[in-house]
């Protein structure tokens, strides 16, 4: 029982930590908090659902053209949308308030358009659906397979961001974007980049789950707040962190699934959240001020 | 120590992570005196007036208030306890008016005053700064002096036992800066107590009765403004060991 | 800020409490869709306006009102058959300034983003609570509602309700604690070292705020007939509200009340007319608000005001 639980709940964290870990770097290097992070996970999910059932395209192979649409269509809302926020606001505390207003309002944009497409019914399909056995206990291996490319993802985003020139760019951005300026790195620009591919590693994220999860127009807010929680537990603009808070939620959503009763793991992360907010709200990994 | 110290620190240190930014500091304000704290930039001097003030916990040591423990109080209680301050970067209310932002600090400070009382002693205070006639402007239309006048006459609207002043005659030009250590002069008349971080030096050796010298984190030396800018490990602080 | 009244305010008074005495006879007029309208319309400006109560002067957006009201009108569908509808009442408004409590004493201390966080799912936590605990111990998830209260004393009571919400606005205005808040949604390092506790002042408006909307969900329970917690928590009440309150410009008073009659106008054309396409069309409305008129029509009107009285002057 209790290896089920934990095998499980490291593979659903997987999908989790690549959402965590786009918006984490959405809030952490672009300074915007994203209250649509959710939708664009549901988007991604109804994209890989039509491409599968209208094409025969598998999801894996439709990462290639989801994940880089979803990169292209965020580079712009954040060119278009979001960066002349960034300019009419006077202090960090304005534009707070107007880029959660604005996502909150591109949240019923995206979620409007979905329900107009696919009302609110539940979508599934399945894929690689076959059972494989795991520590002695068996699992959809579309499931450990979705956990294999999140692996992947996530580390080479650690690679990227580590090791590379512009990864480097990226981190100094969100350490100190005036100082970031003053070095000759394009701030406005790495922070675009930051946020598109904050919404590839979701989309991505999305993809995957819809591999094994049954899914609606409606659930983006649900996945928002998983999210969010991920990135406040894990410490605000550390993807190390968010990586270990996420595998941490999908074990106590696991146990309370399993437990107590499936329709309460919201609830089990807003109990995640309040601990977190009384003990250690500078993060598992933020240093206290 | 002595019966007269109305701010008593006494072993004040702050850690960040590893980083020992304040070390073991102790030393008094006494009613009426105007106290210098000096040293190079990142020496610790704002941190420690952010625990005096609450906005930081320490992480060891004390800090009293006429005997009073104000010891990691949270700013609020602190302030009504007598403890007013400015900050490095001047900070106004952009929407309130002049009169309101100085009204902030009766209404709110340990006299807890409300309506026409408050006003009044608003207004006395924007006179007093030399900004009368001028309640309802904004502070964001005001110039840098003017809006660190209000910061000033806000904290002197609580009527504070201590005035912590952080840098408050930093980035004023020559003219503006002989009227700002003239009303810190009337202050000190008046028999205020003053704590103020400071760099330029004019205003040190005529304002301060004592200084304090920190360095690294940690009281470098303390006496009178003469005594402490002649001290060789000051200098040594400020300008590196060869010139010394 | 003068203390004692002005002219001016009793003239504002008196001309409020004589358009409530009017449109309080709206009902004589007509008892179907003007009244149907009025209702909507007045639940909306109730909501709007205690919202701005909170999220005007602090800055502070919440993304909760559909916590608040659904809970409102949970709370009638468990006591209107056994309790007096004043003491429903006075549950429903209790219910709603503890969660506000809750929320508030969990997030208010930190900065406000844990604030917007926390409110942002806190609608679809409770409705999954409440699921939860219909399905394990009372067997259905639905429940019917019986009381009997006419459409117009519906609306009598939300008019009183949007009464109360205007006047503790302007109590609050007048008053130690609304000059707090408004130095909080400056600079609350500021307010903190002028000795505002403010993580006091901002649960206690935030509940003040969160009591007023759960009494309108109260209101509005029997309204429904047969609820659900699909229907009680929905998120399109968090978000109208939110819209309203800015297109109207929530830093003023009035402002909510400005926004709430043109938007309820609008949402009932674009229902009436695209139902399918209502969650995406207000979106695109809201953003529109968002960009094009941040300071709402209020802001806008009041430049316009000054505006003309400087060149009449």
């Amino acid at each position: 029982m209790l290896t089920t639980i934990l095998v499980a709940s490291v593979l659903l964290g997987g999908a989790y930590a690549l959402m965590a870990m786009g918006l984490t770097l959405q809030y952490g290097v672009a300074r915007i908090m994203n209250l649509a992070s959710g939708e664009t996970l549901m988007g991604a999910a109804f994209g890989s659902f039509c491409l599968f059932t209208a094409l025969q395209i598998g999801p894996l192979l439709s990462l290639v053209l989801i994940v880089p649409l979803a990169f292209a269509i965020n580079w712009a809302i954040y060119r278009w949308l979001l960066s002349p926020l960034v300019r009419r606001a006077k202090n960090q505390g304005m534009l707070e308030v107007d880029s959660i207003l604005a996502t909150f309002g591109l949240l019923f944009v995206i979620e409007g358009a979905m329900l107009a497409g696919f009302g609110g019914n539940y979508y599934s399909y399945s894929f690689l659906a076959q059972p494989v056995t795991l520590l002695g206990h068996s699992f959809g291996l579309n499931r450990v397979v979705a956990f294999g490319v999140a692996a992947l993802v996530a580390l080479g985003l650690y690679f990227g961001l580590n090791r590379t020139r512009y990864g480097t760019a990226i981190r100094a951005v969100a350490v100190d974007p005036v100082a970031a300026g003053l070095v000759a790195i394009d701030v406005p620009r790495a922070a675009a980049f930051a946020f598109a591919l904050g919404s590839a590693l979701t989309a991505c994220g999305g993809s995957l789950l819809s591999m094994f999860l049954t899914f609606n127009a409606s659930m983006g807010v649900v996945f928002t707040m998983k999210a969010l929680i991920i990135v406040i537990m894990g410490g605000v603009g550390d993807p190390r962190g968010a990586v270990i808070a996420a595998f941490l939620l999908a074990l106590v959503e696991t146990l309370v699934a399993a437990l107590v009763d499936p329709g309460l793991t919201l609830a089990a992360t807003y109990l995640l959240f309040v601990l977190t907010l009384l003990f250690r709200p500078q993060g598992l990994m933020g240093r206290r001020a | 120590m002595s019966d007269t110290a109305i701010l008593s620190i006494s072993g004040l240190s702050k850690a960040f992570g590893g980083l020992l930014a304040v070390n073991q500091i102790s030393f008094d304000v006494h009613q009426g005196e105007i106290v210098g704290l000096l040293g190079p930039n990142g020496s610790g001097k704002t941190t420690l007036l952010n625990m005096v003030s609450g906005a930081l916990p320490p992480t060891q040591g004390r800090v009293r208030l006429r005997g009073r423990e104000l010891t990691g109080l949270p700013p609020h209680q602190i302030a009504r306890a007598g403890v007013s301050r400015s900050f490095q970067l001047v900070r106004v209310l952009p929407s309130l008016t002049a009169l309101e932002n100085v009204m902030v600090g009766a209404v709110f400070g340990p006299d807890a005053v409300w309506g026409a009382e408050a006003e009044a002693i608003a207004r006395a205070l924007l006179e007093r700064v030399g900004l009368s006639g001028r309640e309802r402007q904004r502070p964001e239309a005001m110039t840098y002096i003017d809006q660190k006048r209000i910061e000033l006459a806000r904290a002197l609207a609580a009527d504070p036992q201590v005035l912590l002043l952080d840098e408050w005659l930093a980035g004023l030009n020559p003219t503006e800066l002989q009227t700002g250590i003239a009303l810190i002069e009337s202050l000190h008349a008046e028999g205020r107590s003053i704590l103020m971080v400071e760099h330029v030096m004019d205003a040190i050796r005529s304002l301060c009765d004592r200084c304090v010298v920190m360095n690294a984190g940690a009281k470098l030396a303390e006496g009178t403004p003469e005594q402490v800018l002649s001290n060789h490990d000051v200098i040594a602080a400020y300008l590196g060991d060869e010139n010394a | 800020m003068i203390f004692p009244m002005q002219r001016r305010e009793v003239i504002a008074v008196a001309a409020s409490m004589a358009a409530l005495a009017l449109l309080a006879g709206l009902p004589l007029a007509d008892d179907g869709f003007w009244l149907a309208l009025a209702i909507t319309i007045a639940s909306y400006v109730a909501m709007a306006t205690a919202w701005a109560l909170f999220s005007g002067p602090t800055n502070y957006v919440s993304l909760a009102t559909a916590a608040f009201f659904g809970s409102g009108a949970y709370v009638v569908s468990a006591l209107a058959e056994t309790a007096p509808w004043p003491v429903v009442l006075v549950a429903a408004a209790v219910v709603g300034a503890l969660l506000a409590l809750a929320t508030g004493l969990a997030t208010l201390r930190l900065s406000g983003m844990y604030f917007v966080i926390f409110s942002f799912g806190l609608a679809e936590l409770i409705r999954q609570l409440v699921t939860y605990y219909q399905t394990q111990f009372t067997g259905s998830v639905g429940r019917y509602i019986f009381v009997t209260i006419s459409a117009a004393e519906i609306y009598w009571q939300l008019l009183g309700l949007c009464a109360i919400g205007l006047f503790a606005g302007w109590a609050i205005n007048r008053s130690r604690l609304g000059f707090a808040l408004r130095v909080i949604g400056d600079d609350e390092t500021v307010a903190a070292h002028s000795g505002i506790d403010t993580a006091r002042a901002k649960v206690l408006l935030f509940s003040i705020s969160g009591a007023l909307i759960a009494l309108v969900g109260a209101v509005m329970a029997p309204r429904f007939t047969y609820i659900e917690p699909q229907i009680a928590y929905n998120p399109m009440v968090s978000f109208q509200v939110v819209i309203m309150a800015l297109l109207g410009g929530a830093k003023r008073l009035w402002g909510p009340l400005v926004g709430v009659i043109p938007f309820v106008l609008l949402y009932e054309w674009i229902a009436g007319r695209f139902p399918n396409h209502t969650h995406l069309l207000l979106g695109l409305v809201f953003l529109l608000v968002v960009y094009f008129v941040p300071q709402g029509v209020s802001g806008w009107l009041e430049k316009a005001w000054r505006k003309l009285q400087g060149k009449s002057a």
